[in-house]
């Protein structure tokens, strides 16, 4: 039995590479005690699927990771946000659970675009909009970037699908949509193309979408109370 | 006291590794800071990888937290990336706990398990904001304070610090934190008045265990040492180490530290015992953390229970000096991989294996998947050296130990040596190529391909153990016998040569064995520059060579000369419990190549160990281990052997 959970990642957790938040989630099943299914071989594993990394960081309120539970668990699906959360680090909380069929496409694989939240304490609000107008009527954003230790040129524009000042209290804000298919282009890279400054803003991962029928929708829609909550939070 | 998280997150978008200065441990506490409890921050002076899973630390630490009169955080060596920040940001050294400053603290204790740590700690004194030599230090700053095992010689360190604690910490800790907190309560618990120091370190100094530098005379003829001695009465002449008498009373950690990003030894870690009386020579853990206490095995496997529980790990280490020997080990490993509560999925490390086929044997049954390495740790070549060393396992030892663990599925072996050994001679280096050579050999009958790594390290004498009389091997012979070792094992495919940098292996020389004077040596590399000296990357001999001549101090001098029996060596005011009769008569049994048989299952050779603090063994077995090796009965039917064996009168007690 598949089942997907949705959680997020805000606060001091949030310095935790992708790499370093696979073996928390390792550690998490088993202290769940969780029926986890294991890998086969000399070195077994609990079944664990993850979603599109998140850079160490960067903020998120929908993380995705899919969990492989051996079959006759008993394991209540409703339960597992409250029994998970119990045992996950301060700043991760699962906010939905899911089952989803066994041969469901990996998460990487499905999700199409990410909404991104930038809050920039020290950026003028009309002036990065003007530059944003001007980002959003033209055809092309070419972009110096470095990809596997070679400068590149990528065009960011395609890969733009929407932006907008969402500014309040004196900072700055600004949500965007990035395609993750085709030439992927890090929300670092954004900022820098449209002169915010890197350093002090913070970077929220506030949902992943797939295409579903032509309609966009995320992997697994949030538990309202909890998303809530997570707001509050982030 | 406030948090200095919000000037801190900024800056961690800019280093590697970030998660190393974050905290939110699963076990860490939120620190409840008053000004009627006593502060401690514990630093491990050295990167959090390296620092976060030391036992030592996270014991104090729960232990501190755990009474309501003091309150622990713990800090760690900032990697050089985040030192620069902080230093450019004008931000001190914070604790990862709540992320204070150092100096909000009462006392910075400091875990010294490696001597070329010195010059970290050094740096966090001055990333604390505070001055690094104590007596130019405030009567308001916290109090430094150092243990671990470095601290059997702290003269190297001596003017840095304010106290050095002598072995045990457990219950020490708390004996000083009453000191500090009586004497912060005397003053009102507000901020001291000048000279109001003076009085705790003398109260200080008649704790047990507790050594205070500050209040000792130094005399030195020419090179010589001459004395250590009280500046004032009350002010013990000789300050004696701490041994907890029973580790069952102590079941700590309780709740170890599960941290958010790797590090080393990362998995659950259950001490079984404390202590050693293997009595290998060369090895200062075995002669200063004696005698032998062994934990219950009810209580070990209740640790493990609950610690694999609560932390998810799914591997926990039986952690000792010799876990073999742990009384009733087979048992013990069969259960914890049998319970059910564990699936199958759990496995079972044992560092330091002995050398020996029952031992792969436990080692087979434990390690049921993942069967990739064994480490064995035979420390020399020849059975001559061995015998010198008091290492006592025979070649067969070491060809059914391999065999044993080829012929059941492992596939590369790891073998440790020292060479710059006492009395070593040619022949005994190149025999080290030479077992890697025969090990190689018997793992073809099992597979195509077998590696053996040979990991050879230069032999640095340790203060307290029978070789500190020993003049170290130059930096020019070490690296001529590693020269040997290449040469002998250049053409033999399966062979993996590593070895460690002589340089360095000269610089712990100088801080292992040198007196109070070397302090100024240590500063000037400091000074220099030369910090995060264990990491190869990081170390520069010339910083050294040239601090020892700023300092007028003679290199040849402090690390190469034999000493002599009459010499008043840095250490002699501080005991191990081991009298020094019986190291002197034991290292010249080492130079007559007479062995020494493990006294937990032979009569008492009156070390001085149990002896002089009205304490015994704690051992649950008065018959040694099946199949035991390294001199605990196997050599009993070997005629044929040249062994010498308990040349010494064992002492009769009635």
């Amino acid at each position: 039995m598949r089942v997907r959970l949705r959680h997020t990642k805000l606060g001091k957790v949030r310095f935790v590479s992708h790499r370093d938040l696979a073996r928390v989630w390792e550690r998490t099943v088993r202290k769940a005690s969780l029926p986890i299914a294991y890998s086969e071989g000399f070195s077994p594993r609990p079944k664990l699927h993850f979603g599109l990394a998140l850079s160490v960081g960067h903020e998120s309120l929908a993380e995705y990771i899919d969990i492989d539970l051996s079959s006759g668990g008993g394991v209540a699906i409703e339960e597992l946000p409250e029994l998970v959360s119990a045992v996950l680090p301060d700043g991760i909380d699962v906010t939905g659970a899911r089952q989803v069929a066994d041969n469901e496409p990996a998460l990487q694989a499905v999700v199409s675009s990410v909404t991104w939240r930038f809050r920039t304490p020290e950026t003028d609000a009309s002036a990065l909009g003007a530059r944003l107008d001007s980002v959003l009527a033209a055809e092309t954003m070419p972009l110096a970037v470095v990809r596997k230790g070679k400068p590149q040129e990528v065009d960011l524009r395609p890969q733009l699908l929407r932006a907008e000042i969402t500014g309040s209290d004196g900072v700055t804000g600004l949500e965007v949509d990035l395609a993750t298919e085709g030439r992927s282009v890090r929300p670092d890279e954004l900022l820098a193309a449209l002169e915010v400054p890197v350093d002090g803003t913070r970077v929220l991962r506030v949902e992943q979408w797939m295409n579903v029928d032509g309609l966009r929708q995320p992997p697994l829609p949030a538990e309202p109370s909890r998303s809530l909550l997570a707001e509050a939070i982030g | 006291m406030t948090t200095l998280w919000p000037q801190l997150e900024s800056l961690l978008a800019k280093v590697q590794k970030p998660a190393r200065y974050i905290g939110c441990e699963d076990g860490a506490v939120v620190p409840a800071h008053s000004p009627d409890r006593v502060s401690w921050l514990l630093i491990y002076p050295d990167t959090y990888e390296i620092g976060l899973p030391n036992q030592g630390l996270q014991i104090l630490y729960e232990i501190l937290n755990e009474r309501p009169s003091s309150t622990a955080e713990r800090a760690y060596a900032p990697w050089i990336d985040m030192e620069a920040e902080l230093r450019g940001a004008g931000l001190p050294l914070f604790s990862v706990d709540s992320h204070r400053a150092a100096a909000d603290f009462d006392l910075l204790a400091f875990n010294l398990s490696a001597e070329l740590t010195y010059t970290n700690l050094l740096n966090c004194i001055d990333l604390a904001g505070l001055a690094v030599r104590q007596a130019e230090r405030r009567d308001h700053d916290p109090l430094i304070v150092v243990g671990g095992h470095c601290t059997f010689n702290p003269e190297p360190i001596a003017d840095f610090v304010d106290l050095v604690v002598l072995g045990d910490g457990e219950e020490v800790v708390s004996e000083i934190s009453d000191v500090v907190g009586a004497w912060k309560a005397a003053h009102g618990n507000e901020p001291v008045p000048d000279g109001s120091k003076a009085e705790l370190l003398l109260a200080l100094a008649k704790v047990d265990g507790v050594y205070v530098p500050s209040l000792y005379d130094v005399a030195y003829d020419g090179p010589a040492l001459v004395s250590v001695t009280p500046k004032f009465p009350g002010v013990p002449e000789r300050v004696q180490k701490r041994t907890i008498a029973d580790l069952a009373e102590w079941p700590y950690p309780r709740r170890q530290l599960v941290p958010l990003t790797e590090v080393v030894h990362d998995r659950l870690n259950v001490e079984v015992f404390r202590g050693c009386t293997r009595g290998c020579r060369f090895c200062q853990a075995g002669m200063i953390t004696r005698p032998v206490r062994e934990r219950p095995a009810d209580q070990v496997r209740t640790m493990v229970e609950n610690g694999l529980r609560r932390t998810g790990y799914d591997e926990v280490a039986l952690t000792s000096l010799s876990s073999a020997d742990f009384s009733g080990i087979g048992d013990l490993v069969r259960d914890i991989v049998d319970a059910p509560a564990n699936c199958g999925q759990v496995s079972v490390s044992l560092p330091s294996l002995r050398v020996d086929a029952f031992t792969v044997g436990i080692a087979a049954e434990i390690q049921r998947a993942r069967r990739t390495g064994l480490t064995f740790a035979p420390e020399a070549g020849t059975w001559r050296m061995r015998q010198v060393i008091n290492k006592l396992i025979l070649e067969d030892d070491l060809y059914s130990a391999v065999e044993s663990a080829y012929s059941q599925g492992w596939r590369r072996m790891k073998l440790y040596f020292l060479t710059g050994l006492p009395t070593e001679t040619d022949e005994d280096t190149l025999g080290i190529a030479e077992l890697g050579r025969n090990v190689v050999e018997i793992g073809r009958r099992h597979h195509r391909n077998p590696s053996v790594t040979v990991s050879v390290g230069g032999f640095v004498p340790k203060p307290q153990t029978p070789f500190q009389w020993f003049g170290q091997n130059t930096r020019e012979e070490l690296g001529r016998k590693i020269g040997l070792l290449r040469d002998a094992t250049r053409r033999e495919r399966g062979v993996d040569l590593r070895w460690h940098d002589p340089a360095a292996t000269m610089a712990e020389g100088i801080a292992s064995r040198g007196d109070r004077r070397v302090g100024a040596a240590i500063e000037e590399v400091w000074r220099r520059g030369g910090t995060f000296q264990e990491w190869s990357e990081c170390f520069d001999l010339d910083r050294w060579t040239e601090a020892m001549a700023a300092a007028g101090l003679d290199i040849d001098w402090y690390v190469y000369r034999h000493r002599t029996e009459d010499e008043v060596l840095p250490w002699d005011h501080l005991e191990a419990g081991l009298h020094r009769d019986f190291l002197w008569q034991d290292w010249r049994d080492a130079l007559d190549e007479v062995g020494l048989e493990d006294c937990r299952w032979t009569p008492c050779y009156d070390c001085g160990a149990c002896t002089g603090y009205s304490i015994e063994h704690i051992v649950a077995s008065a018959t040694p281990p099946a199949g035991g090796s390294q001199g605990t009965g196997q050599l009993a039917g070997l005629a044929s052997t040249p062994v010498a064996l308990g040349a010494r009168a064992p002492v009769v007690t009635s």
